[in-house]
């Protein structure tokens, strides 16, 4: 079999089980919902804040459904030993990361869909002016943490370290990144300093700008080379060595 | 490891055979094209495993000692999805009975206990229709009925023409499935050969026990039971009686095993 048919059949797998395990699937679609419904509570009728904090959760959701997810589900993987089972056979790594990647974008994208209808239809935000600019921030921001989900799934040293070590880094990601507030009303000069650093910050920006002001790609350049920067090191450490099994 | 050399013939099954920590999986992995070997010359079906050529993996199938699988699919899902990793695997129904999971094909594989996981792990393994299977302990942890039907299945794949290489602890598969064994121990090759060759090698002896007339049990060991025979049935003989409880045993595989791997202070303690 091509390339191509194998990394569809594992995209196929990949997407069976996980409407097969309740709890991811709550964790991906029920959970920024929630959020959703928290925020839009909280911020009800304050324009200024809800333009801030809808782009934002969508932004979180990018990261939660491809950093995290794949940082977990690696490391799940990879003391289980599917993995190596997986080294033994004729399936090449492209095709298997193909396919679990495929996985994590239709996750992505379905996050960000209801995210932005959600806005529409409850919290009066307009449609997304700026599609184009909308859809390369959500899979240049997919394709940045997706990569540095898997190069990052290589430091957790066993599963049950794994929850510790994504959210070290996801929790104060989402806060520095500015998914809840303006980053430009920071006072902290340190945390200004690392949010112009971490890619999520500048995912939310480009989506912030797409579905709120109205700013095309060329309004968010900058944050976009940083995106772009972060996904170049991410691929590097993810295929680089990629880690089939404990013992590797 | 320490420098071992052996070779597998096709349509050989071939046992590894030592105590734990010996180097049997490590061997073996490198076979498998997991582990890098630090030098050395490996040559599996013609391929250099560690260049991990694709279609070397098409031709092998493993069963490592303790890999998990997706949990949230049937048994039926897990073999037909490794089924399409191959260019000519075997009929998927047929693969699941060979494993005898067909009570089980619609079970999640979460929902399977360890020996049915063991026998999946044989059904992935064999689903690609591989001319050379890798057997890392496959019956550890098997009830006896099961373990005796997984011996059927290698002995099965004997007769379809496949080459096994198996690693085991246990004496008594070694003796019933390999064609011949090598037994490993600290990373080299003790000794190798058939196995019921390797009970008569130089330094062992047959053991001829019997019971006099006065109750005394007897035992001796000798390099060739003739003479010992003709004189205790000529004497016998003459006397008008029997050899009671005659029994002329060569060692078995697991004697020349214990004597090979055990080191000096064990042998002492256990006063041989």
């Amino acid at each position: 079999m091509s390339e191509a048919t194998l990394a569809w059949r594992q995209f196929r797998l990949e997407r069976r089980m996980f409407w097969r395990n309740p709890s991811a699937a709550f964790f991906n679609f029920v959970l920024p919902l929630i959020f959703l419904v928290l925020f839009g509570a909280i911020f009800s009728g304050d324009r200024k804040n809800l333009d801030i904090v809808i782009p934002g959760i969508a932004g979180m959701n990018v990261m939660a459904t491809t950093f995290s997810a794949l940082a977990m589900n690696l490391t799940f993987l990879r003391e289980e030993g599917v993995l190596k089972r997986i080294r033994g056979t004729p399936l090449s790594g492209g095709a298997y990361l193909s396919g679990i990647f495929g996985n994590v974008i239709v996750n992505a994208t379905v996050q960000v869909a209801i995210v932005v209808v959600a806005g529409k239809l409850f919290f009066g935000l307009p449609w997304p002016r700026e599609w184009v600019a909308l859809v390369v921030f959500l899979y240049v921001g997919v394709a940045c943490l997706a990569s540095l989900g898997v190069a990052f799934s290589h430091l957790i040293p066993n599963f049950d370290a794994a929850p510790a070590y994504v959210n070290i880094v996801y929790l104060p990601s989402i806060f520095i990144g500015g998914v809840f507030f303006d980053p430009a009303h920071v006072h902290s000069k340190i945390l200004s300093d690392i949010a112009e650093v971490i890619p999520l910050s500048h995912v939310v920006a480009g989506l912030r700008g797409a579905m709120v002001s109205g700013q095309g790609v060329g309004h968010h350049v900058g944050d976009l080379a940083v995106v772009l920067a972060w996904t170049a090191l991410g691929v590097t450490f993810a295929v680089r060595g990629f880690s089939w099994g404990k013992s590797d | 490891m320490k420098g071992i050399d052996f070779e597998v013939a096709r349509g050989e099954v071939f046992g590894l055979l030592g105590p734990n920590g010996a180097g049997k999986t490590t061997t073996v992995e490198i076979l498998e094209g997991y582990r890098a070997r630090s030098s050395g010359e490996v040559s599996v079906l013609g391929f250099d495993p560690g260049r991990r050529a694709r279609e070397l993996r098409e031709r092998v199938g493993i069963v490592l000692q303790s890999c998990g699988i997706y949990r949230h699919i049937t048994v039926r899902e897990a073999v037909a999805h490794w089924a399409a990793m191959y260019p000519h695997p075997r009929e998927v129904e047929e693969v699941i009975a060979i494993a005898g999971l067909q009570e089980k094909r619609s079970a999640k594989t979460r929902e399977l206990s360890g020996g049915q996981l063991r026998r999946l792990d044989l059904a992935l393994a064999l689903v690609g229709d591989p001319e050379l299977i890798f057997l890392d302990e496959p019956t550890t942890g098997f009830d006896p009925a099961a373990r005796r039907a997984a011996w059927e299945t290698v002995r099965a794949l004997r007769d379809l023409g496949k080459t096994v290489l198996l690693t085991t602890h246990y004496l008594d598969e070694a003796q019933e499935l390999a064609d011949r064994v090598a037994i490993i121990k600290d990373g080299r090759i003790l000794v190798s050969g058939a196995p019921r060759e390797l009970g008569v090698g130089s330094q062992t002896h047959v053991r001829v026990a019997w019971r006099e007339a006065d109750g005394t049990q007897h035992e001796r060991e000798v390099d060739d039971p003739t003479a010992l025979l003709n004189e205790l049935t000529g004497e016998a003989l003459a006397r008008g009686e029997r050899v009671r409880e005659l029994t002329v045993t060569r060692p078995s595989l697991e004697d020349v095993y214990l004597e090979l791997t055990s080191g000096p202070a064990e042998r002492e303690s256990v006063g041989v």
